[in-house]
């Protein structure tokens, strides 16, 4: 199916210069590998940490499963003896499902729009010869300094003006604005490393620009696009600010902004509030679960070089 | 073709720091239109106190995050760089955290930290049964350990991949010296590390400095003065108290630190995104 000959073992590394390669050798080239060995302070703290990370999630999975009534009663930390769904039919049925719908629009037209125009970009950047065009890379760079909550106010004001104020799309156009930058540095990174020849022989059989993207460009950078597509699909989904300032009526609402609504409506219900953070997390969770190599690569998305 | 990259990149992130520049300059509620007024909004917001204190809880986060953070995220990427599979089990739970929204963590972990029926009081310790997040005194740590318990996960993530890509000969070759363990940390491990530990501290200083969806959930939206740190005190004083000519002051400020931060985190370590990053090779 591959149309090409790169990895297509779902790495995703950010570069391409295989910095992973060492860790995928299988077998192992060496017996003794600083890896293998025994690290006691690491695993002292490695411990402390796995205690730290699952009593809280741990607390939040069987908090959601009690009863409503007397959920306060007795040892939180016991599992509850009359564990029930009740909660999350309550949550399932407070339109979590139009959220989630929500949700996955905002997240899917964001990521393919960001993709689709940053690839465009990154492979103009790398070929082009034009300085302008090349030094557009610096300006992206500088993108990535920008803090998000500062832009939030003109936003808000930007898109009231512009009518689009408590629509999806006003989730979706500052989102892909902010995606961009790192989407493209990431993947002008990995189109560098593309050998000059294929791109040459390609000219030769008389290719444009669309035809290089389409049958060489994309093809190549196919572990760059999953990374990338895992990251800004993360960040658009778990977004908090966006849509708290730029959207207002139920029906607009995305899941993080849901959650949120929910421990208002549902205040003493702690255990239907805690149904609705493991329902929101679930579809991350799957995702987790079956491509947590793309999931962890995607998150630390250009960082790791 | 790099131009829908371009005009989206400018329209919403290039544009947006521009009208915040003219709204500081105005007065605006933000219902009727702003109205111009010039410089007043500079001198006010720059000497209220409850933005000095939000410029002083936000150095503090910053500080005591990376404090918390660095240390915990060195020794857990340097051990799940190992390739035990215990190891890769716990490392498969560390990151759990990443996948949770900022909104479901700041609601778990007010659940968790209720005085009276939460988590905390169930361990039968007196000293956990404390209102967290009432105590004006505590809640920067409370927010600065769920900072940590958020991100710890991801910078761990950035460490373990930079110890997996030093080169094994150079242990080999210390070893052979008859270097130790905590030798061979201090003289490898760290110095190659060098790169990671400047991309994680400023991914971190500058995160902290825009900190917000978990402190405005946990404080249920009317964060008090203990943790109105500074992009809350701009949400707060914007679209709480509707003044947003004073918010888009503040706004300037964090985007004048923020490239200050992570202007001053690249240039004090020598540290070019486009230099090569091939560490030791």
């Amino acid at each position: 199916m591959s149309t090409s000959n790169v990895r297509t073992d779902g790495q995703a590394p950010v570069s391409a210069r295989g910095q992973d390669s060492r860790s995928r050798r299988w077998p192992p080239v060496r017996v003794r590998r600083p890896g293998q060995r025994p690290n006691v302070i690491g695993g002292i703290g490695g411990f402390a940490w796995f205690f730290i990370i699952i009593i809280p999630i741990y607390y939040i999975v069987i908090t959601s499963l009690r009863p409503q009534a007397g959920f306060y009663a007795g040892n939180q930390l016991v599992p509850p003896s009359n564990a029930t769904l009740d909660q999350y039919v309550l949550v399932l049925k407070s339109d979590f499902l139009l959220y989630l719908a929500n949700s996955v629009i905002v997240t899917v037209v964001s990521v393919v729009v960001t993709v689709f125009i940053s690839i465009m970009a990154a492979y103009t950047i790398v070929r082009s010869r034009t300085r302008f065009v090349r030094s557009s890379f610096s300006l992206f760079l500088l993108g990535l300094a920008i803090p998000l909550p500062a832009t939030i106010i003109p936003l808000f004001y930007m898109l009231t003006k512009a009518g689009l104020y408590d629509t999806l799309f006003a989730l979706i156009l500052p989102s892909i604005g902010f995606a961009i930058p790192l989407t493209v540095l990431i993947l002008a990174n990995f189109i560098r490393d593309v050998p000059n020849e294929l791109f040459e022989s390609m000219r030769v059989d008389g290719a444009r620009n669309w035809r290089m993207l389409y049958s060489l460009v994309i093809p190549l950078s196919r572990p760059a696009i999953v990374t990338v597509s895992v990251y800004n699909a993360l960040n658009v989904w778990n977004a908090f600010l966006f849509p708290l300032i730029l959207t207002q009526s139920p029906d607009k609402r995305v899941l993080p902004l849901s959650l949120w609504t929910f421990q208002g409506q549902f205040t003493v219900n702690v255990p239907a509030v805690l149904a609705a953070v493991v329902l929101s997390t679930l579809p991350i969770f799957v995702l987790y679960i079956f491509g947590r190599r793309q999931l962890v690569s995607g998150m630390t998305a250009g960082f790791n070089k | 073709m790099v131009a829908p990259a371009l005009v989206f990149f400018f329209v919403f992130a290039i544009i947006p720091l521009g009208i915040a520049l003219y709204l500081s300059f105005t007065k605006w509620d933000a219902i009727s239109d702003p109205v111009w007024v010039g410089l007043a909004n500079w001198p006010k917001v720059l000497s209220d106190p409850v933005t000095i204190n939000a410029l002083v809880l936000s150095l503090k986060v910053i500080v005591i995050s990376w404090v918390v953070q660095t240390p915990i995220s060195l020794l857990l990427g340097v051990f799940t760089a190992g390739r035990q599979r215990y190891r890769a089990v716990l490392a498969a739970i560390f990151f759990l955290p990443l996948i949770l929204s900022s909104a479901a963590i700041g609601i778990a972990f007010k659940a968790i930290l209720e005085p009276n029926f939460g988590l905390a009081a169930s361990f039968g310790l007196p000293f956990l049964k404390q209102d967290w997040l009432g105590n004006q005194e505590l809640i920067l740590y409370v927010v600065i350990f769920i900072i940590a318990w958020q991100f710890v996960p991801f910078h761990t993530l950035l460490y373990q991949g930079g110890v997996r890509q030093i080169p094994v000969s150079l242990y080999e070759a210390a070893e052979i010296d008859g270097a130790g363990r905590l030798r061979q940390f201090w003289s490898i491990t760290l110095p190659q590390l060098r790169y990671t530990i400047v991309t994680s501290s400023t991914l971190m200083v500058v995160g902290s400095l825009t900190y917000f969806d978990v402190i405005f959930v946990l404080t249920a939206g009317v964060p008090s003065s203990g943790i109105r740190i500074l992009p809350i005190d701009m949400y707060v004083t914007g679209f709480s108290a509707n003044q947003m000519g004073e918010a888009s002051v503040m706004a300037m400020i964090l985007v004048v630190m923020g490239l200050l931060l992570a202007l001053a985190m690249t240039r004090l370590t020598g540290f070019s995104k486009m230099a090569s990053q091939q560490e030791g090779l």
